[in-house]
């Protein structure tokens, strides 16, 4: 008896403390997850259209994605997303069969197998000094049985077998400081031609043998007045460029060795021009363009120097390379804008006074201008040539149009997301008619009988189908209106192209997309990018009539102090409500922790001259932020200068124009960083709106600690300036990294500790009291994880539980950051498998529920780990009351379980941030990774304790239910009756 | 005529005395011992009677000791976690004391005599159970589900508001 009374236990505490796993079933793929495949912004398309098989368009894009694309759908059939530092310069096919990329600057080439994708060969070439990578692919020229690849990179010429890569030959050509601009090869001849500039003023041509890579002749001339510097291969013989001034054509003729100059003024061929011309590169035989003012114009080279003007076009508008027909034809693709609509026109390349092809295509104006085209042709079953385009858009989106039709799109702009924010859905409006809820109530019992059949496993094959089907497309996943436990929120998603999306996260469907006006180009605003988006308006307490609405931040330029651009836009409709700017410049954004009575989010804007601006701009925001002057600081860490410098705000500013919401700001501390051994590496703090459920931790043996919990907490880690390289750079000796946890207030170090022999880098996060942060210990040759604990030593008198009960005690009176805290902090390390691109913690509603820590990996996946794991007071052999608190024994090295990668079996390629949402179910937090793919998925870090699971059979406990209730009925007849006759006996 | 009865036998004799009987007993029967006899043997009984309510009294209020001994071991058996067995186990431990402590008066209502003296076995009945219910709360202390801990207080308590507020970070690139 007692052995068993003790196994039950024991099974019973087996049970308790055994790890929960979160991976999830099978049939549960895609009931709250959905991840989308993007490749970004189309740089270059190849089609493969020759075979009868599937036609197919490769392209490169600005994510260093090269993909293979389904002609007639946009869908994806293979694509590879390269590194980031590895830059895809040119694309080409060659043998029909191959994928040829040239990246990396023009030192590595790689072939893909064009029908799936696989690799074939890669071929590094070694070269020394930079240069504009090139790549020429000839048709039909075979050198033993072999086709070659020319490919000029890093100052070298290569020939590059096609079949494996083998680099056959190669030769210097920029040892004189040439800059090779162009590779020629004229059709069936032995020669290669490699024309160029030097220094601006001299023309140089090399002939090379093909088969041999042999410097048959290198020609030079001097051009005394100077070229500005892009060069115009027109024909095999014949380049054009520009004087320096940008006034004057020069047709350079370069056969047989000999070098001619003609000059001609460009004010000659085009009256009433002011600006200097540029050359625009373009793939035009016997012609060039030249974009003069605001408009683009064509002009064709005749009788070896003679200039003519072709036509002449707004220079808004996009034109595509030369597309080759047969009966020695060229086609070229002209797309030009119009209201709400385009206009696509194909010309032949040497009659430009006819149109092949003249369409109009209504456009969404969300899309903006058309920045590429690619033109390609079919033959249609009356034997004439069809065109069909593929255009890429201001939004880098990209679009198929054939036969006045937009056949597919694509939005590639999300491939490119620089920051999210999540927006609450509008709420439920009443009324819904009767016959829409008796068609609902149907279909539920309909499911729940499906469901049930399942649970019973009395399911036939297609029963299945039909289950799986009615889970996946639940239609209340997609619904627009709020749910009653938060999960169906809306994404906004700001991208690189300035356009702002809504993403619903029951599908991942577009609600909304605009393109903003404040982030496109215009007269005051040259270069204009997206920084970063803010919540604005959120109304939940007042103001309810009122839709929320983000603030997106942008800046004209690539400089810290280049203006800056507002604009305010409304979540529901994705209207722009307001926006403002060009304006100062802006250094920092600081949300402030104060809403007005319309529920705008008070922020200050501070400027490079550290001017603080206060939006929005009302009587009633200043009058609030006046009364809390006093208590409003900000902090700048300058990583150059290695100096973390914090500020007060103050009276109002002395300028010019007298300004009601522009604040000085006076320096109060500052943490100089010795420049000989330290540089700030990396800097986190909390979420701004991640809340806390309590300030103390219960230890199992029922002692208490109090959290030191402030949101004016920075970490900061530096690393010594040498080990600022990439990994094993510096021995172990020479590297140390060092992290600070700084009070933001009064710049106060609160805890600082070295790692010797560690480098960056750094990442981390910081959560209520603790910080996580992953770096590489050189000594160890692995990456570490450390965590840090930071408790209040202050508050640990209060041991008094008569005062706590009476509620006399002094924890929750507000603070100070002047009061000297006195805290202590605990920390651990721990090596991890991983490098980790990104890191993120999770947030739920009320801050209860456990956390854990997600983590991008390096293989592009999102992986889980519980903050358990990481807590500083795991040991070794933990006593069996912290063994019952949850406490794992303490290992060297981070388990990584596979179950507990989110984003389970997909990748999110090119992985570069995570964000955490709340939902409002307490136990549930919605995560949204995000790179080239974008993924999203619910998490339960402690499991859904306050729901019932999503295959919960109510139809099950319904039938219970009844079956009971009959049953209770039909015995108390039955008893009724047989005592009735027991009394007659 | 006068005397046709010859004898008779009274047989309804009601006078107990013996005075007012003209027939002697018969020898060797003393009336008064036999009536002496009677009175003392009913006597004996109840006196009896009384012993054995007050036996049974004792036994029952000392009935919880034994049990005191089996919760103990049951309690022990039950270990410092907190899990349905243990729970359960205390609880019973908890709610027996109070049951029986609620029915005193019925649990020694067989035993009500005049002659015996209830008083000292509900006491040591109820301060038995008063042990008993004290080790079910020692227990209920144990597994700590007890509020006498600072950190049975503080648990739920917010983090403090903090007065100040600080922005700022990497400048924007």
């Amino acid at each position: 008896m007692n052995m068993a009374i003790r196994a039950f236990l024991l099974l019973l505490l087996f049970f308790a403390s055994s790890n929960p796993a979160y991976s999830l079933y099978e049939d549960q793929v895609g009931l709250m997850d959905w991840h989308q495949q993007y490749i970004g912004k189309v740089k270059h398309a190849v089609f493969h259209t020759q075979k009868a098989a599937r036609k197919r368009v490769i392209v490169s894009t600005e994510e260093n994605v090269v993909a293979s694309l389904d002609l007639r759908h946009g869908e994806i059939f293979w694509r590879h997303v390269l590194g980031p530092n590895d830059v895809i310069d040119q694309i080409d096919v060659a043998l029909g069969k191959y994928v040829i990329t040239l990246s990396s600057g023009g030192s590595v080439l790689r072939a893909w197998n064009l029908p799936d994708g696989q690799m074939v060969w890669e071929s590094t070439l070694i070269g020394s000094t930079p240069s504009k990578p090139l790549l020429l692919i000839p048709t039909n020229l075979k050198v033993d049985k072999d086709n070659l690849i020319f490919v000029y990179g890093n100052g070298f010429i290569h020939a590059v077998a096609s079949i494996d890569g083998e680099v056959i030959w190669k030769k210097e050509l920029a040892s004189e400081g040439i800059d090779v601009q162009q590779l020629i090869y004229p059709d069936g001849s032995e020669i290669i031609y490699a024309v160029g500039l030097l220094g601006f003023s001299r023309f140089d041509a090399y002939q090379l043998n093909v088969k041999s890579g042999e410097l048959l002749k290198h020609n030079n001339m001097l051009f005394p007045a100077g070229f500005s510097g892009d060069l115009s291969v027109v024909t095999d013989d014949t380049a054009v460029a520009l004087d320096s001034t940008g006034k004057i054509l020069v047709v350079i003729r370069f056969q047989d060795g000999k070098i001619s100059f003609h000059q001609t003024h460009v004010s000659q061929l085009i009256e009433d021009i002011s600006g200097a011309a540029v050359i625009l590169p373009s793939k035009i035989p016997g012609m060039f363009t030249l974009k003069i003012d605001a408009s683009v114009i064509f002009i064709e080279v005749i009788n070896e120097s003679k200039l003519k003007v072709v036509h002449k076009i707004g220079h808004a508008n996009a034109v595509s390379d030369a597309l080759s027909l047969p009966e020695d034809q060229q086609a070229v693709a002209l797309i030009q804008h119009g209201d709400g609509k385009i206009l696509l026109t194909v010309k032949l390349g040497n009659d430009w006074t006819s149109n092949l092809i003249e369409e109009t295509i209504q456009m969404d104006r969300q899309r903006g201008l058309v920045h590429k085209v690619f033109i390609n042709s079919y033959v249609r079953t009356d034997r004439s040539n069809g065109f069909r385009v593929l255009i890429v858009m201001e939004d880098h989106s990209l679009l198929l149009l054939q036969q006045g039709e937009i056949v597919w799109s694509r939005e590639d702009g999300l491939a490119s997301v620089i920051d999210v924010k999540a927006s609450e859905l509008s709420v439920e409006k009443d009324g819904v008619s009767v016959a829409k809820v008796e068609h609902s109530l149907f279909e539920w019992l309909k499911g729940h009988l499906l469901k049930l059949k399942g649970t019973l496993m009395i399911a036939t094959p297609d029963d299945v189908v039909a289950i799986q089907k009615i889970r996946l497309q639940s239609s209340e996943k997609g619904k627009m209106t709020r749910d009653h436990n938060g999960f169906r929120k809306l994404l906004i998603v700001l991208t690189r192209a300035g356009k702002l999306f809504a993403l619903h996260t029951g599908d991942g469907r577009i609600v909304w997309s605009r393109l903003l006006n404040s982030l496109r180009k215009s007269e005051t605003c040259e270069n204009p990018r997206g920084i970063s988006l803010h919540q604005w308006q959120d109304p939940h307490h007042h103001a309810l009539d009122e839709n929320p609405s983000v603030l997106v931040f942008g800046r004209c330029g690539y400089n810290s102090d280049s203006a800056g651009v507002l604009s305010i836009v409304d979540t529901y409709t994705g209207e722009e409500r307001n926006h403002i700017g060009p304006l100062h410049s802006i250094a920092h954004i600081i949300p402030l922790p104060f809403t007005d009575s319309m529920e705008q989010r008070l922020h200050l804007l501070v400027d490079a001259n550290r001017h603080a601006h206060l939006y929005p701009r009302t009587a009633e925001a200043l009058g609030i932020f006046q009364r809390e002057l006093g208590n409003i600081f900000w902090y700048a860490a300058e990583t150059d200068k290695g100096i973390l410098r914090g500020y007060g705000v103050q009276k109002n500013c002395v300028l010019e124009v007298a300004d009601d919401f522009c604040f000085d700001t006076r320096d109060l501390w500052s943490i100089v960083f010795p420049s000989e051994s330290e540089k700030i590496a990396a800097t986190a703090t909390r979420s701004l709106n991640e809340v806390v459920h309590t300030q103390a931790k219960v230890t199992a043996d029922q002692e208490v600690m109090y959290k030191y919990i402030s949101k004016n907490l920075l970490f900061l880690a530096t690393v010594a300036p040498k080990a600022i390289g990439p990994i094993g750079s510096v021995t172990p000796d020479e590297s140390s990294l060092v992290v600070y946890v700084i009070d933001t207030v009064t710049g106060r170090i609160l805890h600082r500790m070295t790692h010797h022999g560690s480098q960056g880098p750094v990442k981390a996060v910081v959560s209520e009291n603790w910080i996580v942060y992953h770096y590489f210990n050189l000594r160890a040759h692995r990456y570490e994880m450390s965590v840090i604990e930071i408790y209040d030593q202050a508050r640990a008198e209060n041991k008094d539980v008569l005062k706590l009960v009476l509620g006399t005690h002094n924890l929750t009176s507000p603070i100070t950051a002047y009061s000297r805290p006195e805290v202590f902090t605990k920390s651990q390390s721990y090596f991890f498998a991983h490098s980790v691109k990104t890191m993120a913690v999770t947030l739920t509603a009320k801050g209860i529920t456990s956390k854990q820590v997600l983590l991008g990996t390096i293989g592009d996946q999102v992986l889980a780990l519980d903050k358990r794991f990481l807590d500083p007071r795991r040991t070794v052999n933990p006593t069996q009351a912290e063994k019952e608190e949850g406490i794992i024994p303490l290992t060297d090295s981070l388990p990584i379980i596979p179950q507990s990668y989110v984003t389970h079996a997909l990748k999110v390629e090119g992985l570069r941030g995570i964000a955490t949402i709340p939902a409002k179910l307490e136990s549930t937090t919605l995560v949204f990774a995000y790179g080239v793919d974008l993924f999203f998925t619910r998490l339960a870090p402690s499991r859904t304790y306050d729901s019932l699971t999503e295959d919960f059979s109510y139809a099950l406990l319904l039938i219970t239910i009844v079956a009971l209730i009959v049953a209770i009925f039909v015995t108390w007849v039955w008893s009724e009756k047989k005592e009735l006759q027991e009394k007659w006996r | 005529m006068g005397s046709g009865r010859r004898w008779a036998v009274e047989f309804a004799d009601n006078s107990t005395s013996h005075s007012s009987r003209d027939i002697l007993d018969p020898p060797g029967f003393t009336r008064a011992s036999q009536e002496q006899d009677d009175s003392a043997v009913s006597k004996q009984k109840k006196d009896a009677e009384a012993n054995w309510k007050a036996q049974k009294a004792w036994e029952v209020a000392q009935a919880p000791f034994k049990n005191l001994f089996m919760m103990a071991f049951m309690m022990w058996m039950a270990g410092s976690t907190v899990h349905l067995f243990s729970i359960g186990i205390t609880f019973s431990a908890l709610l027996q004391p109070i049951n029986a402590l609620r029915g005193v008066a019925k649990v020694f209502e067989p035993y009500k005599d005049n002659k015996v003296d209830l008083l000292a076995p509900k006491l040591v009945f109820i301060a038995l159970n008063l042990v008993g219910l004290g080790l079910g709360i020692w227990k209920l202390n144990t597994l700590g589900l007890l509020p006498t801990h600072v950190s049975d207080w503080v648990s739920s308590l917010p983090p403090p508001q903090e007065v100040e507020y600080s922005g700022g970070g990497v400048p924007l690139y």
